[in-house]
């Protein structure tokens, strides 16, 4: 565990700044104009013809993983000192970067099916 | 820690106050505190969503007209209209923090942190431009 802090933290402010930086402009396009009719959606065929595109592919591949890992650092202080669950370190660091790996693999797997 | 404490009978056990899990409530900068690192929590929920969208896009177009029709209910919209607030909030805390994160210096000077919080902004600003005009023309 030591020996990977660094690269957990460079993983952790990657994402941060990527989710600063894009998710606010998505979040506002995906999650709340489209849905609420302001703007229409993109077609299925739109779609597909982006995210085969070796580009969008690794903008994707930046876009979904980094936050995942910046929310696996992040979360586990609420945990520990906000819910006093300081006992169980090791069980929520293995399931909080657990769950960023298995959505790095499955974003990886989507893109690398989708081609 | 691992040990099974022994307690004597002069020495029943170490007094340790038992402090409440709302401690954070207490204090402005505490609630702020907490607030700002479970921004995290809907910085991971987009995530999911869009990881959720692109496995739709993968499965075909019933698969993501189901997706599109999800996201319609007001479940989904209540959740994704407070993940922007937090997600806002994250974005403004990060930018004001890169300054005490990076320090950067150019000919031997420091680099003020009002101009790197600028560079953070204008990035900010072109990068949802530039974003907001692929999406639009898509």
């Amino acid at each position: 565990m030591q020996r990977i802090t660094p690269l957990l933290w460079l993983l952790f402010s990657a994402g941060g700044t990527v989710a600063a930086l894009l998710f606010p402009i998505h979040l506002l396009f995906t999650g709340i104009a489209i849905p609420a009719g302001w703007l229409e959606a993109p077609s299925h065929e739109t779609l597909h013809r982006l995210m085969t595109h070796p580009v969008v592919a690794l903008y994707l591949l930046v876009l979904i993983p980094l936050p995942l890992f910046h929310w696996a650092h992040r979360f586990r202080y609420p945990l520990y000192d906000g819910l006093q669950l300081k006992h169980l370190t090791a069980l929520i660091a293995v399931l909080c970067y657990g769950a960023a790996l298995l959505g790095t693999v499955t974003t990886a797997y989507l893109l690398w099916s989708i081609r | 820690m691992s040990a099974d404490p022994h307690y004597t009978l002069y020495h029943p056990r170490w007094y340790r106050r038992r402090v409440s899990v709302w401690w954070w409530l207490r204090k402005r900068s505490y609630a702020r505190f907490v607030l700002r690192e479970l921004t995290s929590v809907f910085v991971a929920f987009f995530a999911v969503i869009y990881l959720w969208q692109l496995w739709a896009v993968v499965q075909g177009p019933d698969a993501y007209a189901r997706f599109l029709a999800r996201l319609r209910t007001p479940l989904f919209l209540a959740l994704d209209a407070v993940a922007f607030l937090f997600v806002l909030f994250h974005a403004v805390t990060w930018f004001n923090l890169t300054p005490k994160a990076m320090v950067v210096r150019l000919r031997g000077t420091r680099v003020p942190d009002a101009v790197i919080i600028g560079l953070n902004y204008a990035a900010w600003l072109v990068l949802s431009g530039m974003v907001a005009f692929v999406l639009l023309r898509a």
